[in-house]
């Protein structure tokens, strides 16, 4: 069986197409979500007092620690299977908890959180202490001694590591294609099993995440430079 | 009732368990292996004068870095398998029929993803050492494999141990991948049949993610100590 441009190019790319807001949405809302926790846990892991930094720690840990498609399989099955029944069909939470889309998002973001915290703390670890003297001095409250001085600064510093994070994100998101998410590669298997056609779909997929990879790295480099114009 | 342990914690998989633990660790390895090869010509290709060279080689790294790793191994396994079969008949190095054997496909593919980061890591450890440090080489009338061996070698490991420690531990999560296969008994896929078998997700899946983190605890005790054994001559 050859290759069919006929087939690869008014089958399965418009097919693909459909499926990129999937990828697209997985990859955003879970960035956002990771860098709305990673934050957090990035002070947490910095903290002095023992009891916020070893929590801290030992989630980075477990989440770097053991392969994505573990921890998805564990929040989808294992999850799934906490919920009871009964509960499920009935609650207003019903179509949230059956759609496996909810399951991957968190899955993805609870990993990525612990890769974003761990960024974030180098960044803010990269700042002079006299910065934070600074603005206690000034008379700066906590919050936007953080706010207005350490993150902007950090979000200097780690930038090109957060893009480059969030290029693996996007690479992750492939992995819930395993729980019946029909992203880019969810589909690509999709039609690999309807149509009993490998190449095309598995040769489309590829093209589509070549184009979003390269669609990331012209976004970050003008911001990156507009972000590091101060250093 | 979930996670209950009864007399057979395992409910019969232990050995299953260990089996697929060790397929995981082989597979890690062998990519792993792999991969340095690939790195220290892909590196030596990044740093060549020819730039050729240098483009197969950026080629190489972009594009391992732009497509998703489980979608490369199953490109390795149903598009570039299949071809590297047919060439092998079609040259005469193999005989009709002659089919790749599935563990060698798998380390293959995985050991492509992994050179692909250490061409990037080697690349910069060699970037590292000074320029000085050559052309004393060179006043010394040293030989440019004596130079790589005794000079670039012993100080590019040291710059480089933090990221090849780094995608060693990459390297030992991605083996988990050949589990979507269907194929290999790895650890993670045990423990999909065991959870599936006895609706005991949870525990099972824990007892997988244990598995990889027992791995990865025990990998960065040794990375600690190799740290420590390089850096021996730069302790204060």
């Amino acid at each position: 069986m050859s290759f069919s441009w006929e087939f690869f190019l008014r089958g399965v790319l418009p097919q693909l197409m459909t499926a990129v807001p999937v990828t697209i949405t997985l990859t955003l809302l879970s960035a956002l979500g990771s860098a709305l926790l990673g934050v957090p846990l990035a002070l947490a892991l910095g903290a002095a007092a023992r009891w916020k930094r070893w929590p801290a720690a030992t989630y980075s840990l477990l989440m770097r620690g053991t392969p994505m498609l573990v921890q998805i399989y564990l929040i989808y099955y294992g999850l799934g299977s906490l919920i009871p029944r009964d509960w499920m069909r009935h609650s207003w939470a019903s179509p949230l908890l059956r759609d496996a889309f909810w399951y991957g998002l968190m899955a993805l973001t609870l990993n990525e959180t612990a890769y974003v915290a761990v960024i974030v703390k180098s960044g803010l670890d990269a700042i002079e202490r006299g910065q934070r003297e600074a603005a206690n001095a000034l008379g700066l409250s906590r919050m936007s001694t953080l706010t207005r001085i350490l993150l902007p600064q950090a979000l200097g510093v780690v930038f090109p590591m957060l893009a480059n994070e969030f290029i693996l994100l996007l690479k992750s998101t492939v992995l819930v294609s395993t729980i019946t998410i029909f992203d880019v590669l969810g589909t690509a298997n999709n039609i690999r099993f309807e149509t009993l056609r490998v190449e095309e779909p598995l040769v489309g997929a590829a093209c589509v995440y070549v184009a979003l990879v390269g669609i990331i790295t012209l976004v970050c480099r003008p911001i990156e430079r507009r972000l590091r114009r101060h250093l | 009732m979930l996670v209950s342990a009864g007399n057979a914690p395992l409910a019969g998989y232990g050995d299953q368990l260990v089996l697929g633990l060790i397929l995981t660790l082989e597979v890690s390895l062998c990519s792993y292996a792999i991969g340095s090869v690939l790195g220290l010509i892909g590196a030596a290709a990044k740093l060549s004068r020819r730039s050729s060279l240098r483009l197969f080689a950026g080629l190489y790294t972009t594009l391992v870095r732009a497509l998703p790793e489980l979608l490369l191994v199953l490109l390795a396994f149903y598009l570039i398998a299949g071809r590297v079969e047919r060439l092998a008949v079609f040259v005469g190095l193999a005989p009709q029929g002659f089919s790749l054997n599935p563990f060698a496909v798998a380390v293959m593919s995985l050991g492509f993803i992994q050179g692909a980061y250490i061409t990037e890591v080697l690349r910069a450890a060699v970037l590292a050492i000074p320029r000085g440090q050559r052309e004393a080489a060179q006043a010394l009338n040293l030989r440019p494999l004596t130079y790589l061996r005794r000079i670039v070698a012993p100080q590019a490991l040291r710059h480089a141990l933090g990221g090849l420690g780094n995608i060693w531990l990459n390297a030992t999560k991605d083996a988990s991948l050949i589990s979507v296969l269907g194929i290999f008994s790895d650890v993670l896929k045990v423990s999909s049949l065991a959870a599936a078998a006895t609706k005991r997700y949870v525990f099972f899946y824990a007892v997988a993610g244990a598995c990889f983190l027992a791995i990865t605890l025990a990998s960065m005790a040794l990375l600690h100590r190799l740290r420590r054994h390089l850096g021996r001559a730069y302790l204060t």
